[in-house]
């Protein structure tokens, strides 16, 4: 059974239709990328997936079960967690606190305890710090971790997100162009945390620019295009894909020929 | 041992503790003690108030009603229903709790100045409630409460009242700064700064909200119900929309976000009417100049204003 | 039907009022994102130095102009010594900084003026109009003519004059209009200009009828507030139907209620709207972006 599968899936703002009856299927624990030139949506399905929009027709369906409409919360509940493209960080935190934040289902103690800060929640605390300080490791911003936020650089930013984003456990996370901004060595970094995440079995959904990136590391390519599906395949399918080149990788040339 | 006293909850605990000792001791008469006791049941209301607008970013200026509800409820629960005047507080707060909880959730839908009307219109509501009610709350002229007896003992001294206040206030701090520092203060720091990431990391923004939302509602009426014990005497105008407000700039002067700042916020704004009416006519164009001076110049507050500048001399 | 439309009258009259005490609001907030409190003050200084400059000599038409082009005065002033200093401040940090002022004015007007209520006298007599069985004063006409011809009037400014659709170009995108030459500092000073001069308008025209003193601004103010909240913030049309929204539902909560609970009609009306539509009647409902 596919892990996610979006039917008909449409949104409308005031006229404008941003995803038009798109419809794919994502199979568990494989790395799944989503491309298509500014403009083509893909940010706004993530936020259909996600629960943060509701779609205007269509229905997104998670381990076989319907989901469309649910809010986020109930979302992460299925174990669903993803990052952001314009980051959505706790500035006003500090590194560690971001990332323990992102285990907050992973904590069990009630208000009450809280309230009279009962030993439970001492020891509580300690567990996510722990496992939080592990994750911040495992990005490269342990030195961070006791670093408000608001204050780190924005490489460090996309890290300390899907650190976050992991805490939580996912079983499916969604990357918003997670390299975006980063120098190639980051992007490389980015490139092997994503290939480890997803050898634990985690679904991985990718939103991405960087063609090196997503060709390398992609089991299933979705190409969009005015909301719609363009094509749909393996990185070799979609790569011959002619329309494909038309549309994006032509662009793309263009684009790299104004450049030089 | 000495990283165990730069904590909040310990270090900061044990100095209000001390500072409370050490009014109690220089105070050369009972007027200053007044003065104290307002203070510290202003900061139990400015404690809870801190954690839904400096912790959760959620506007109110409305939290005068809570207190003049729970102001009230110590004054008409004896009089009207029988209650006796060392439950009506508890009463008070448990009723004041469930109002809070049945408005918090379309109320907190709101953002921004669309809630800071919301709760004023509450505030409002409250306020006139008690204004014209006057056959159970004595109208404008607002009406006499019942004196606290514990064990027959009548409960009236200014020296048991600082007693009370100073436990009160300490209890709440603490109570406070746990919550800050759980997956519950977590989670509203986490909404404050980014409603979206902290949804998707499953935090359930609207309960959280409504959390602090009653939290501070029923510090707030107990706070009233305290003072009217202490005074012996309730007018509607504790509910009103200026003791909202007041109660805002207290929070916000003190810095926002800062529990221990918030005291420090209560504590200028009570006492500075007090120090401003030897300007008689000229009180309120100046406690206006200095409201705007400290908010143009230390916008943050004064709390984070004075340890930054400590930080600053030790550093150089 | 004489009563509803005697209700209706008075409802339209003060609502006059808050609408202006309201496009107050908004022209600030758009200009600035400043909810400005000191809103009330205007009004109330536009009263309060009609009142004292014709009691010290002006006649009332010259009284009516000075204090006007005082209280404009006063909101330039404002915006110089209190709002542009504290630019970048957080949005609950300047609603405190415009309460101050607030403080402030009301304490100068104390001392400057003093602590008694003030009447002038109706411009054109008190002769009442009868319409339709119901009666309409002179003065009422005046508040509902003037509230018409300053929304008239900026309407235009706004709409039809470049320096009008460059200040509403600032509300919209202010790194944008500072790209394309517009001088924001100046339309910054010109809305809190406007701002007062509209509301030291309306408290002239309304003194003959309630009376000012030295504490009037407050509930005006807070009035004006929840009828630009009602009608969406920042937006001018919403500024004047919220307006007379809340002077009618006072009114008629006064004629058919209770006057106690007058004003308790208009709030709950408000927190009904917003529990419906969170941004106002003609608020901006935009999708959140991430």
């Amino acid at each position: 059974m596919s892990h996610l599968k979006v039917e008909g899936l449409s949104i409308d703002f005031g006229g404008l239709r941003a995803v038009d009856k798109l419809s794919f299927e994502i199979a568990p624990g494989t790395i799944h990328s989503i491309i298509g030139p500014n403009g083509a949506g893909k940010t706004t399905l993530f936020n259909l997936i996600t629960g943060i929009y509701a779609p205007t027709e269509g229905r997104v369906l998670l381990d076989g079960e319907e989901v469309t409409g649910l809010p986020p919360h109930h979302l992460a509940r299925r174990g669903m967690c993803r990052t952001f493209q314009n980051l959505q960080i706790f500035d006003r935190m500090t590194a560690a606190e971001n990332v323990m934040l992102g285990r907050h289902l992973q904590e069990t103690t009630g208000f009450f305890s809280h309230l009279f800060r009962l030993p439970a929640v001492v020891a509580e605390n300690a567990r996510t710090r722990e496992r939080a300080v592990q994750l911040l490791d495992h990005v490269g911003l342990a030195e961070q971790a006791d670093t408000p936020a608001g204050s780190l650089p924005y490489g460090a930013l996309k890290r300390l997100e899907i650190a976050r984003a992991l805490a939580g456990e996912p079983k499916m996370l969604l990357l918003d162009e997670p390299a975006a901004g980063c120098n190639a060595v980051e992007t490389q970094e980015i490139d092997a945390l994503i290939q480890s995440v997803a050898e634990g079995g985690v679904t991985v959904v990718l939103v991405e620019h960087d063609m090196h990136l997503v060709m390398n590391i992609s089991n299933h390519i979705l190409v969009l295009d005015y909301g719609k599906k363009l094509a749909e395949g393996t990185a070799e399918q979609v790569r011959r894909n002619p329309d494909v080149v038309a549309a994006y990788l032509g662009q793309q040339a263009d684009a790299e020929a104004a450049h030089a | 041992m000495s990283a165990w006293l730069m904590q909040p909850r310990t270090g900061g605990l044990l100095l209000l503790a001390a500072v409370m000792v050490a009014i109690y001791l220089a105070a050369p008469n009972n007027f200053y003690l007044d003065v104290a006791i307002q203070i510290g049941l202003n900061a139990m209301v400015v404690v809870g108030l801190n954690l839904l607008i400096g912790y959760a970013g959620q506007i109110s200026l409305g939290h005068a009603g809570f207190f003049g509800l729970g102001a009230y409820a110590s004054a008409v629960l004896p009089v009207h229903l029988g209650v006796p005047p060392l439950a009506a507080p508890f009463v008070g707060m448990l009723v004041v709790g469930l109002l809070a909880f049945l408005v918090a959730r379309p109320v907190l839908r709101l953002k921004g100045h669309y809630l800071a009307m919301a709760t004023l219109g509450l505030g409002l509501l409250v306020f006139m409630l008690l204004t014209n009610e006057s056959q159970f709350t004595g109208g404008p002229d607002g009406m006499a409460v019942e004196r606290l007896r514990i064990f027959g003992e009548r409960i009236s001294g200014k020296d048991w009242w600082y007693l009370i206040t100073c436990v009160m206030l300490l209890l709440s701090v603490w109570l406070t700064l746990n919550l800050i520092d759980s997956p519950t203060g977590r989670a509203l720091r986490a909404l404050h700064d980014s409603q979206i990431a902290a949804q998707v990391a499953g935090v359930d923004v609207a309960r959280f909200k409504v959390i602090a939302f009653v939290y501070s509602a029923m510090l707030a009426s107990l706070a009233g119900s305290m003072s009217a014990l202490y005074s012996g005497f309730v007018t509607p105008d504790k509910a009103g929309f200026l003791h909202s407000i007041e109660l805002v700039i207290m929070v916000v002067l003190g810095g926002m976000g800062s529990t221990f700042g918030g005291i420090i916020g209560a504590a200028v704004l009570t006492s500075l009417p007090q120090f401003l009416t030897v300007f008689a006519e000229y009180e309120h164009m100046i406690l206006g100049a200095i409201l705007m001076a400290v908010m143009i110049f230390l916008r943050r507050g004064l709390l984070p204003a004075i340890l930054d500048a400590l930080r600053r001399r030790r550093l150089s | 039907m004489e009563t509803f439309l005697q209700f209706l009258f008075s409802g339209l009259t003060v609502g006059a009022v808050y609408a202006i005490v309201a496009l107050g609001f908004t022209i600030i907030y758009n200009a600035s994102d400043v909810i400005n409190f000191a809103q009330g003050e205007f009004v109330m200084l536009g009263g309060m130095c009609t009142v004292f400059f014709s009691l010290w000599g002006l006649p009332l038409p010259v009284a009516a102009v000075a204090a006007v082009i005082v209280t404009s005065l006063i909101g330039v002033a404002l915006n110089k010594l209190a709002i542009e200093p504290a630019r970048g401040a957080n949005v609950v940090t300047l609603i405190i900084i415009t309460i101050g002022a607030s403080i402030f004015l009301r304490g100068l007007a104390q001392v400057v003026f003093d602590k008694q209520f003030h009447r002038l006298p109706s411009f054109s007599g008190d002769a009442p109009i009868d319409v339709l069985g119901a009666t309409l004063t002179p003065q009422s006409l005046w508040v509902m003519g003037g509230a018409a011809v300053i929304v008239v009037v900026l309407w235009y400014f706004f709409t039809r004059t470049t320096f009008g659709k460059s200040i509403l170009a600032t509300s919209h995108n202010r790194l944008a209009a500072r790209l394309v030459g517009i001088n924001v500092e100046l339309v910054l000073l010109t809305s809190f200009a406007l701002s007062a001069a509209i509301g030291a308008l309306a408290g002239i025209l309304v003194t003959p009828i309630t009376l000012t003193s030295f504490d009037a601004g407050t509930m005006l103010a807070l009035k004006g507030f929840a009828a630009a909240i009602l009608g969406g913030m920042g937006n001018p049309l919403g500024a004047v139907v919220g307006g007379l929204l809340v002077g009618i539902a006072e009114a008629m909560g006064a004629g058919y209620l209770s006057s106690e609970y007058k004003d308790a009609v208009a709030f709950v009306i408000i927190l009904g709207v917003l529990f419906v539509l969170p941004s106002g009647l003609f608020g901006r409902r935009g999708t959140e972006r991430v």
